[in-house]
């Protein structure tokens, strides 16, 4: 279970989840058609983001896009060439379904290079100088190519973990306090502490076989590069693993039950490892009160180190404090569960 | 037969209300998530924090540094006096991008030569970097214009207008708040089945309601119909918040919306009782209602697109109730869609429902024999 869970969501999401977007359709409104028209579509069809399908007016684009057919319009009025020709700032016209704000966004900033790359192959045709005053120089540092599967699976990971270690304890050590067998044990002569780490070694090591099993995939399977050390890698994991099995302990000594265990471990892991950990969306662009929250959960210091570690190397800057914080979080989870356990003794 | 079922119906829903621990799952939860996830979960970006190297200081450059650290999305938190910490910072999560202005960038610029500017951002979150970029190409942009039009250079032959229909100030929350109601909605679904089915297993009285004189239906009823009623209340609660504590516009019809939910529900249902009837102990129902219910989240279109998934995956999504029930979701609220236009999405999720609900019903009778 410990193998076979992580390797089957790792898959649904590491081929389901991707922000990028290709083949977006377009519906291309053209009222009046002519050479300067045509090498704006020409620039449009070229480009791997979109594909654009010809519409004879704006009405019948406006219905395609209100029943999903197209995602945006892109519409060159009838006075297009001749404004192009004499006074220039010929308005182009686009339409974008709002609705997805995100793609929306990302389906714009496409339009943009596709306008940019058609004012400059102009110029370029008529040997005049360059139409825009400013050069961009665009980097993107550790994802060249901006592939957004490089970045969510480092985070997967990170959420399959959490979902693996905190909800596989908590309902296993559940069970143990539900049928009594945990108290039998400690009326023999070994510690609390020696009880706990009995139990939860195995726990950790199925954890730590299954983020290599996750860890392999992702870069034999999914090709996400990996620039940082595997000593840093596993230490961090460690430390997360712990914390997440501290999680486990902690949720299933408070509810005494397997299934009131399960619904917490669900409830406090899936979707805030989902929502609050920066594995998808940006800690930083959260409101304040919100960031705070961020910080009790342990898959947000992970998600963060994984990223740095798959994508840019060892960063200490980013790594320490993150294993830091990770390593306060478990010796918090597995102290505390460790009080309970002693205290339901009496 | 109706009024046994209407007893079993009772049944479930005292049992549900009067455990402590079981009141708390359903009302406390939803709600707190309700209002974190409802801030949480968005792509719009916010005092980005970036930094500035500017190897020719001119009235151009200040210009052009002004429209950025003017822009609500940035924030400087950096000056840089040379290209050494520019790597650094970003490495470090410090900055997310660093805008570097070219040492004869002024010059370039008067004497009609591409004026060179670089735009460094962190690429480890790609969305986040695909983002950063797109604002700070329409902010160059902006500057370009002001540039030409004040030092008499023709205009550009065309200029981009772009509008977005539906969500014109492209809010994030107006995409995931209405998705909001769907995942919470069938969290407490299947927590109120799974909690129903397995309380009736551990008190061993499951067995002996299977040997009454009541028909699979009735039993499926009364297992069936607390969900569709506490599933119902919960969503119309966070439905309420969307529209007055979020103030997402509700521009559809509301029959359209409740007929998308009751057939959601009536899926759910459905699917919680399978799980609950082939699982044999506790854990198994938990991991089964797990394993459903991670996957219908993720391929649902919650928080990244089905277009962008590849043709099997995205046909797989079509016995997803959860997919369907947050295109009517946000088909409602956002583009005002109404009863006739949805109906590609309604009969999907009946079809759904029905093949659940009577598969559970025979599983349910294969246990009782």
């Amino acid at each position: 279970m410990a193998f076979l869970l992580p390797a089957f969501l790792l898959l649904i999401f590491g081929y389901g989840v991707t922000l990028d977007a290709h083949d977006v359709p377009v519906a291309l409104v053209i009222d009046h058609p002519d050479a300067v028209t045509a090498s704006f579509s020409g620039k449009l069809a070229h480009s791997p983001y979109f594909s654009p399908r010809a519409f004879a007016t704006i009405g019948t684009a406006e219905k395609a896009m209100a029943d999903h057919e197209v995602t945006a319009i892109v519409w060159l009025r009838e006075d297009f060439t001749r404004k192009v020709l004499s006074a220039g700032a010929a308005p182009l016209g686009v339409i974008v379904n709002g609705m997805d704000a995100n793609s929306a966004r990302i389906i714009e900033g496409y339009l943009q290079q596709v306008w940019m790359n058609w004012i400059e192959a102009r110029a370029a045709e008529r040997a005049t100088p360059p139409p825009l005053p400013v050069a961009v120089q665009p980097t993107i540092r550790f994802n060249p190519a901006v592939s957004s599967r490089d970045y969510l699976i480092p985070g997967l990971i990170a959420m399959i973990m959490t979902l693996t270690g905190a909800l596989l304890t908590a309902l296993v050590m559940a069970r143990e306090w539900e049928r009594g067998t945990l108290e039998a044990l400690m009326v023999t002569r070994a510690t609390i502490r020696e009880i706990l780490i009995a139990k939860l070694l195995p726990y950790f090591l199925l954890g730590m076989g299954g983020m290599a099993a996750s860890v392999a995939m992702a870069v034999a399977l999914f090709h996400v590069p990996f620039h940082g050390s595997l000593a840093v890698l596993t230490g961090t994991s460690a430390l997360f693993l712990l914390a997440a099995l501290g999680m486990g302990l902690l949720i299933s000594s408070l509810a005494r039950n397997q299934f009131v265990a399960g619904q917490i471990a669900i409830i406090t892991t899936y979707l805030p490892a989902f929502i609050l950990s920066g594995f998808i969306f940006d800690i930083g662009s959260m409101p304040a009160p919100v960031r705070v929250v961020t910080h009790v959960v342990p898959a947000r210091y992970f998600v963060s180190i994984l990223q740095t570690v798959f994508l840019a190397g060892d960063v200490w800057a980013v790594i320490l404090p993150n294993a830091l914080a990770l390593a306060a979080m478990a010796a918090i989870f597995l102290g505390v569960a460790r009080m309970g356990a002693r205290k339901r003794l009496d | 037969m109706w009024h046994q079922v209407f007893a079993l119906i009772v049944k479930e829903l005292l049992a549900v209300l009067k455990d402590r621990k079981s009141r708390m799952v359903l009302i406390g939860p939803p709600l707190i998530q309700l209002m974190v996830f409802g801030y949480a979960a968005t792509f719009d970006l916010d005092h980005v924090p970036i930094a500035i190297y500017d190897e020719d200081p001119s009235a151009a450059s200040r210009d052009l540094i002004a429209r950025f650290t003017g822009a609500p999305v940035f924030q400087e938190v950096a000056s840089l006096p040379s290209a050494h910490d520019i790597d650094a910072l970003i490495d470090a999560r410090r900055v997310a991008m660093v805008l570097s202005i070219g040492r004869n960038f002024t010059r370039d610029l008067l004497r009609h030569r591409p004026a060179r500017v670089q735009v460094i951002v962190d690429g480890r979150n790609s969305n986040t970097a695909l983002l950063i970029l797109g604002y700070a190409n329409s902010i160059i942009a902006d500057f370009d214009q002001a540039w030409m039009r004040d030092h008499g250079r023709p205009p550009l032959p065309a200029v981009l207008d772009m509008r977005a229909r539906y969500n014109p100030s492209l809010s994030s929350q107006w995409f995931i708040v209405p998705g909001i109601v769907a995942v919470l909605t069938q969290v407490v679904v299947l927590l109120v089945i799974g909690l129903s089915v397995a309380r009736e297993r551990e008190a061993g009285t499951f067995d002996q309601l299977l040997v009454t004189p009541m028909r699979q239906i009735d039993i499926l009823l009364g297992k069936g119909l607390p969900g569709l009623l506490i599933g119902g209340i919960e969503a119309s609660v966070i439905i309420l918040a969307a529209i007055l504590w979020f103030h997402v516009p509700l521009r559809g019809s509301l029959p359209a919306l409740y007929l998308g939910l009751f057939l959601f529900i009536a899926a759910v249902v459905g699917i919680g009782l399978m799980i609950s009837s082939l699982a044999v102990t506790q854990q198994q129902a938990l991991l089964g209602a797990f394993l459903f219910m991670v996957p219908s989240i993720t391929l649902s279109d919650f928080a990244t697109p089905i277009a962008n998934m590849p043709p099997l995956i995205q046909d797989l999504t079509q016995v997803n109730p959860m997919r369907h029930f947050l295109a009517v979701v946000r088909g409602v609220f956002l583009e005002g869609a109404t009863l006739s236009s949805l109906w590609s999405h309604y009969w999907p999720m009946a079809l759904v429902a029905a093949a659940s609900l009577a598969a559970a019903g025979w599983l349910f009778r294969k246990r009782a024999s």
